[in-house]
């Protein structure tokens, strides 16, 4: 089969089984456009942005478990996608992005929309390559899946020139099968010694701690992270990338551990004596201080990466690899074990838990005649019982969700976690609502965060993709204006939005329902009212008390012993802003 | 400490500043580097020379590996290796200044490649301290300018970085 350069891109990534592509058509990918519209096996989304076009195929590929796929054209087109990649690459998100450039005899040159795309994109992808010859290109797509989706995954972009995809030149095609790479091999079985010496230490913990995070949600293995848990008996915690890993229902389930995490999850973080890691990086947000982190802890660390290992937290025992057949492994070994885990100790362990347990740190004003925003994200997950997949911003309302959404399935958990991209939630809701139209998809955000990507509003509405978009409006930058409350006196440096727009307004000259809800007891009848708007894309502008604060919270600099409770701070509503 | 990275890359164009931008994304410092193809045409050796501690260079090493690019590689200060620099250096001669110089590059067993009126140009090869030690020898004021390759290194006795 002859083709051209346009038609092997196409025809590549409907062999690699390609259901959609996010795009953004330009000049340098005109001839691919050209392709696309010459056929209906891969569908095209046209955004309004090409972040947008990014953050949508992210959000697909973080529900579906399957790389996303984005095209823009080169330029422009790709240093828009740029914030998207880098949001990928931080939460190691497959995805592969095709970008043009100009034609290859005037790169360099400074012709029109050019940009160096590999040059730019080099720090945020795992690789990039630039097609240089046109019978490479099948070849290059299959290499860019293969690295985009295997070992610890994430964005690869491939950059085509023009003339790459010239309909006049036409070469055979045929897309490989398999592709080899002789300097990528990306590691899979743990080390048998090692993963017996961490079941061995395990079973002697008397304060253990599981501490799992994104990687065994990328690596599919939230039945075995499940199973090895209760088979053990012993505490779970996951970090903010791993939430939906572990059922949240559970009760050995003692929430998120971090900056916001619970007081029981950090407190058994600080005072425990044997934490396994799984799949997750002692991200900074996790650990606080590093000399504060954990200091009575032997560290058992499972991870794909071993450039992940002891990169932060110097741990004991490594065990690089997969983190499904690493964990099958110990449950076999911790099974045939003679030795139990330490009954006695383990109860003793589970008393303290409880007793951290019942300072209740994610307690708030029930009595409040504001909105609060943890209300809100409570009466959410009681409408959508806890079925829904939610996306999120960046800021306080992400930490709400997190924390009061209570995950039982892996991949419902949809935000940026690493890079923190403000301008995530709404486009990343619409790749996921492509993937399961009939599922409930909510978009939490903020007034600030959704006005980042807010022109997604019309690609929601182009592809019918209802997503609910649950606004808690506290006319603040919320997370900046908390910090700057709690170190900069009050002082709220440009954190305060003062000319919003009128969000319902806005909604519906998009063609979308819009709903402005600002008495508690209207927030639960205002969701059951938008979910059941089955058809329609609902923009809910709740106005929410601004004075909340997001707690527990560890301050930068201190360790997971020492957090801000609101417990001690006191409930209080509405207080009166410095 | 000092430690002497020999890396071998796919020899495609780019390779060479996915190693130089790791580098500086990540804060880690490079002394010298320098990097050629070797006798299979597709591969290119790389050698860099860093400084840190263990757990940086550790760092250093998984980083260079996660490189898709990269490889292979070794960290030569990790076992007996044997390290070269090539230097050519360009002195102001003069009448009266000539023998001595000639002299100097003879104990330090220099190769006197270009000869002016007014100028010698020196080759020498060498440990880096050796070629440092013949710089400090010399005069400074006649040094009109010095051209260093960088050290390149190779492990010794019968085993090697090869695919």
């Amino acid at each position: 089969m002859e083709l051209s350069g346009a038609q092997i891109v196409v025809q590549s990534l409907k062999d690699e089984g390609v259901e959609y592509i996010f795009g953004y058509p330009g000049g340098a990918v005109l001839h691919l456009y050209d392709a696309i519209f010459q056929q209906d096996d891969v569908k095209h989304i046209l955004v309004r942005h090409e972040q947008g076009a990014t953050h949508a195929a992210d959000g697909y590929a973080r529900a579906t478990g399957k790389p996303g796929v984005v095209l823009v054209t080169s330029g422009p087109g790709a240093t828009n996608a740029v914030t998207g990649i880098a949001t990928a690459y931080m939460d190691s998100i497959p995805m592969v992005v095709i970008s043009g450039q100009v034609p290859s005899p005037v790169i360099g040159s400074d012709a029109f929309q050019e940009v160096d795309m590999i040059g730019i994109s080099r720090p945020c992808v795992k690789h990039n390559f630039l097609v240089k010859d046109v019978t490479q290109l099948a070849e290059t797509i299959k290499k860019a899946f293969y690295v985009a989706t295997t070992g610890r995954p994430g964005p690869v972009v491939v950059d085509v020139p023009k003339d790459m995809t010239d309909p006049r030149i036409k070469v055979p095609y045929k897309y490989p099968k398999n592709v080899v790479m002789r300097s990528y091999n990306p590691s899979i079985s743990g080390h048998k010694g090692q993963i017996k010496k961490a079941v061995e230490l395990l079973l002697t913990a008397h304060k253990p701690i599981i501490y799992s995070g994104g990687g065994v949600v990328l690596g599919e293995a939230s039945k075995e992270l499940t199973e090895f848990t209760q088979t053990l008996g012993y505490p779970i915690t996951n970090t903010l990338m791993g939430l939906g890993a572990y059922p949240a229902t559970d009760k050995q389930f003692i929430g998120m551990l971090g900056m916001h995490g619970t007081y029981e999850a950090n407190m058994a973080m600080h005072e425990s004596d044997v934490i396994i890691a799984i799949g997750a990086r002692f991200d900074d947000r996790v650990t606080g201080k590093l000399d504060q982190f954990c200091p009575y802890a032997t560290v058992i660390h499972i991870d794909v990466d071993p450039a992940s290992i002891s990169k932060t937290v110097k741990v004991d025992i490594p065990i690089v690899g997969e983190v499904k057949p690493v964990l099958e492994q110990m449950l076999e070994l911790i099974k045939d074990s003679k030795k139990k885990p330490d009954k006695k100790a383990l109860e003793a362990w589970w008393n303290q838990i409880e007793q951290w347990r019942s300072v209740k740190c994610l307690e708030f004003d029930r009595g409040s005649r504001l909105i609060k925003p943890q209300y809100v994200i409570e009466q959410l997950y009681e409408v959508t019982k806890g079925d829904a997949y939610v996306t999120s911003d960046v800021g306080q309302h992400q930490m709400w969700a997190a924390q009061y959404y209570h995950f039982d399935k892996p991949r419902r958990w949809i935000n940026s976690g690493g890079l923190g991209t403000m301008g995530f939630g709404l486009p990343a809701a619409i790749g996921v609502k492509l993937a399961f139209p009939d599922a409930d998809v909510a978009c939490v955000t903020g007034e600030a965060s959704i006005q980042m990507c807010i022109q997604e509003l019309s690609t929601a509405l182009q592809y019918k993709t209802p997503v609910k978009i649950i606004n808690l409006n506290n006319r603040y930058m919320g997370m900046v204006r908390q910090w700057q409350e709690f170190s900069y006196e009050s002082r709220y440096s440009h954190s305060y939005l003062d000319t919003l727009p009128e969000f319902v307004k806005l909604a519906e000259a998009y063609g979308h329902v819009g709903m402005r809800i600002d008495k508690p007891e209207e927030v639960r009848s205002a969701l059951e009212e938008a979910f059941a708007l089955k058809d329609r894309t609902v923009f809910l502008d709740i106005i929410t008390d601004r004075t909340e604060n997001v707690y527990p919270m560890i301050e930068a600099g201190k360790g997971h012993h020492d957090m801000k409770l609101r417990v001690a701070l006191g409930t209080s509503t509405d207080r009166e802003l410095a | 400490m000092r430690h002497i990275i020999s890396i071998l890359m796919e020899n495609e164009s780019g390779a060479l500043s996915r190693v130089a931008g790791l580098f500086s994304a990540r804060g880690y410092n490079i002394e010298s580097l320098t990097v050629a193809p070797t006798e299979d045409a597709s591969l290119s050796r790389m050698t860099l020379v860093t400084r840190g501690n263990e757990d940086i260079i550790e760092q250093i090493t998984k980083q260079l590996n996660k490189l898709i690019d990269v490889v292979k590689l070794i960290d030569l200060a990790d076992s007996a290796h044997i390290e070269r620099e090539l230097m050519m250096i360009k002195i102001k001669t003069t009448e009266h200044t000539r023998h001595e110089v000639r002299s100097m590059a003879n104990i330090f067993r220099g190769r006197i490649l270009d000869v002016t009126p007014t100028s010698y140009v020196v080759e020498m090869t060498g440990p880096s301290e050796k070629l440092d030690a013949f710089v400090a020898a010399i005069d400074s004021d006649t040094i009109i300018e010095v051209a260093r390759s960088g050290p390149t290194g190779i492990s010794r006795g019968e085993k090697g970085l090869r695919l």
